[in-house]
């Protein structure tokens, strides 16, 4: 019986072999080598160069998370305390704009924030630049919004917020209300059962919320490259270019693309052990 | 007895338009064990929330000590809730869970002179505490697992435990036991009621288990359809049910229409039956209440009644059988083992014989017919098989 039901996995572990393993196998294999094919250390050397955008990519992204845990949680947790209809609609329109196609998305919001896009336009209307450049002393036509770090940010925020929110919601959403009720009983008040009892219980959506939301924005690259400009280089332009840009080369682009990839992993795992005791709280 | 310690005074509740408690008024005594006995959606566990503070009445008021609480919040009232599935902090181990609702305390500081100041209850106090109630639920060396290492019983215990650690004055428990099996059961009601002795404070307990109420309590109120319909020891409630539904939820009776002929004497089945009850009018229809362990079987010709056994069922201590008198079916509990189909004498003596008045639930319970049949098809099911495996025999 058993071993007829792991029959059943083989085609995933080949598709597993073929498309997960294998790739990071080349990538580990490119990484070392150089453009004629024996090995060399020099794509880490070179990669020196490149610890600016390191930083800024990290930076960007732990800012992105940041903030989508700060709106995340409480709209999750409101949510959460909603009656049924409520969690209902609010959970489509937190879904709607993910049914739309990621660069459209992304597009839409280069007009809204270009030199003399709709929020500018706006701001003119109601002589918001005006006022701004008489209290200031200054001679703005715009504000200067898309091609900066902002941007990016406000980019990552907007496409991956409901990372954050589905499973934080879902977390609280299934806390027995006995447990609250328990917390009320033995004279917890209202900030008492939250730090007491509803935090610690949600931190697993919390994890992986930040999981969910902090690997895609340190990897990005369309984000930067339609809001930052191509001004705001981060880690995936960077990879791009090495692949597909003016400079080619695909072992550089390899050994960046492993050192992000170990930099997230060891993240992760820091994080999991961190919150381990927690994770086996929701299980029950 | 003892002092008065909560009261409910024309207590009501309506969820939407559903009335789920009506007019109830209700007092528990300081130190007793008392028990709110009843079918689900009687009312029972609605009474504990709102004692509890985690739901308001629509109107009337609940006193405790003579002050009115209704406004209240959980967090203020001197009474901690042993919740029906526990409700332990998984993420807490049993020493933090236990000691949750005393590091939630404040007091004033002993070392203020204006007593205003309040301060936190110092750790070792928190650890004499309890390590005290793991000596009472007989868990030491417990502390550091978590609530999921721990068996049924033992979370059980953890949350009576992290309940009574708080030194509250009442105790509310919402089906406790409901959750385990029926050993462990038996066992935790005794110590239940050893806890409960040994720190002294009052139990109020919903069940809607009747022998988990007789074991228990010191008192139990029998409610159904949100309002109570007896008050009473268990021997009282047991003995002398007030009517048909408190005869029928408590223990097994045969309830049978009769008339109160006089004082002492009430005519079942065109037959007069000497009792021991009175003070009814003359020629009132009464329900008469025959517990089934109460009826002797005696040879036909001395028999008071006498009928049909349709149905037989050996139940270990004892022979569960149905005996048919006149079309109504009884329940006879026996040692002796009457073959189905035999006519069998029965006897009642006058103190065997309980008489009720005549309420909104008579003629709903005590007839065992459908039980019979039930019975019956029971047997049949497990009759076939046997019939098939003794003609492949032969």
């Amino acid at each position: 019986m058993k071993n007829k039901l792991s029959r059943l996995t083989i085609p995933y572990v080949i598709w597993m072999a073929l498309f997960v393993v294998a790739p990071i196998i080349m990538v580990v294999i490119y990484a070392f080598s150089s453009a004629d094919g024996g090995f060399t250390l020099s794509n880490f050397a070179k990669m020196g160069t490149y610890a600016v955008v390191f930083t800024r990519s990290f930076k960007l992204a732990l800012i992105a998370t940041a903030i989508c845990l700060l709106i995340g949680y409480p709209v999750s947790y409101i949510m959460s305390k909603e009656g049924p209809r409520f969690q209902r609609i609010a959970m489509v329109l937190i879904m709607l704009p993910m049914w739309m196609n990621f660069l459209l998305r992304t597009y839409s919001w280069m007009s809204i924030l270009e030199n003399n896009g709709l929020l500018n336009q706006l701001f003119q209307k109601i002589g918001l630049i005006a006022l701004y450049n008489n209290v200031f002393g200054t001679d703005l036509q715009f504000f200067r919004m898309i091609n900066t770090q902002g941007a990016v940010v406000l980019g990552m925020v907007y496409n991956y917020l409901p990372f954050m929110i589905l499973p934080i919601y879902s977390v609280i959403v299934k806390l027995d209300n006995s447990l609250i009720e328990a917390a009320r009983d033995l004279g917890a008040n209202s900030v008492n059962v939250f730090r007491r009892v509803i935090l610690p219980l949600s931190l697993p959506g919390v994890l992986s919320g930040i999981t969910m939301v902090f690997v895609p924005s340190v990897s990005t690259f369309a984000i930067s490259k339609m809001l930052g400009g191509g001004t705001e280089l981060l880690l995936g332009d960077l990879i791009e270019q090495q692949f597909l840009g003016g400079a080619y080369n695909p072992q550089l682009g390899a050994a960046i693309s492993l050192v992000m990839m170990i930099i997230v992993v060891v993240c992760m795992w820091v994080m999991n052990r961190f919150g381990e005791g927690e994770e086996q709280a929701v299980m029950m | 007895m003892s002092k008065e310690l909560i009261r409910l005074r024309d207590v009501c509740m309506a969820f939407d338009d559903e009335l789920v408690l009506d007019h109830l008024n209700l007092y528990f005594n300081d130190k007793e064990f008392l028990t709110l006995l009843g079918p689900s959606g009687c009312g029972k566990t609605t009474t504990l929330r709102i004692i509890g503070g985690f739901a308001t009445p629509t109107s009337g008021d609940v006193l405790f000590d003579g002050v009115r609480i209704n406004d209240v919040p959980p967090y203020k009232r001197q009474i901690n809730t042993v919740f029906q599935k526990y409700a332990l902090f998984p993420h807490l181990n049993v020493f933090e869970n236990i000691a949750f609702g005393l590091r939630m305390q404040k007091r004033p500081d002993p070392s203020d002179p204006t007593g205003k100041r309040m301060v936190k209850i110092p750790e070792e106090e928190i650890r004499e505490r309890v390590m005290e109630m793991l000596e009472v639920i007989s868990l030491k060396g417990f502390e550091h697992r978590k609530p999921d290492a721990l068996s049924g019983g033992q979370q059980q215990r953890v949350a009576i435990a992290r309940a009574l650690v708080n030194r509250p004055k009442v105790l509310l428990l919402d089906e406790p036991l409901a959750a385990l099996d029926l050993k462990l059961r038996k066992d935790m009601q005794i110590e239940l009621k050893r806890i409960q002795q040994q720190v002294g404070i009052t139990f109020i307990y919903v069940t809607h288990d009747q022998e988990e109420a007789l074991t228990m309590s010191d008192t139990i109120v029998v409610m159904d359809k949100g309002t109570i319909q007896q008050i009473g020891t268990p021997e009282d409630i047991y003995n002398e049910p007030k009517n048909a539904f408190v005869a029928d939820f408590i223990g097994e009776s045969n309830i049978i229409d009769g008339v109160m002929l006089r004082d002492k004497c009430v005519k079942m089945y065109g037959r007069e039956f000497p009792c021991l009850d009175g003070g009814f009018a003359e020629n009132e229809p009464v329900d008469v209440v025959i517990r089934p362990e109460d009826i002797d079987i005696v040879p036909v010709e001395q028999g008071q009644l006498v009928g049909t056994v349709t149905n037989v069922t050996f139940k270990g201590m004892q022979y569960d059988i149905i005996v048919d008198f006149k079309g109504f079916k009884w329940l006879i509990q026996t040692t002796d083992h009457s073959p189905v189909g035999s006519r069998i004498g029965i006897k009642i003596d006058p103190d065997g014989i309980h008489i009720m008045k005549k309420s909104q639930y008579s003629g709903m319970f005590g007839d065992y017919s459908s039980f019979s049949e039930e019975y019956d098809e029971l047997d049949d099911a497990s009759l076939a098989p046997d019939e098939e495996e003794s003609g492949d025999e032969e």
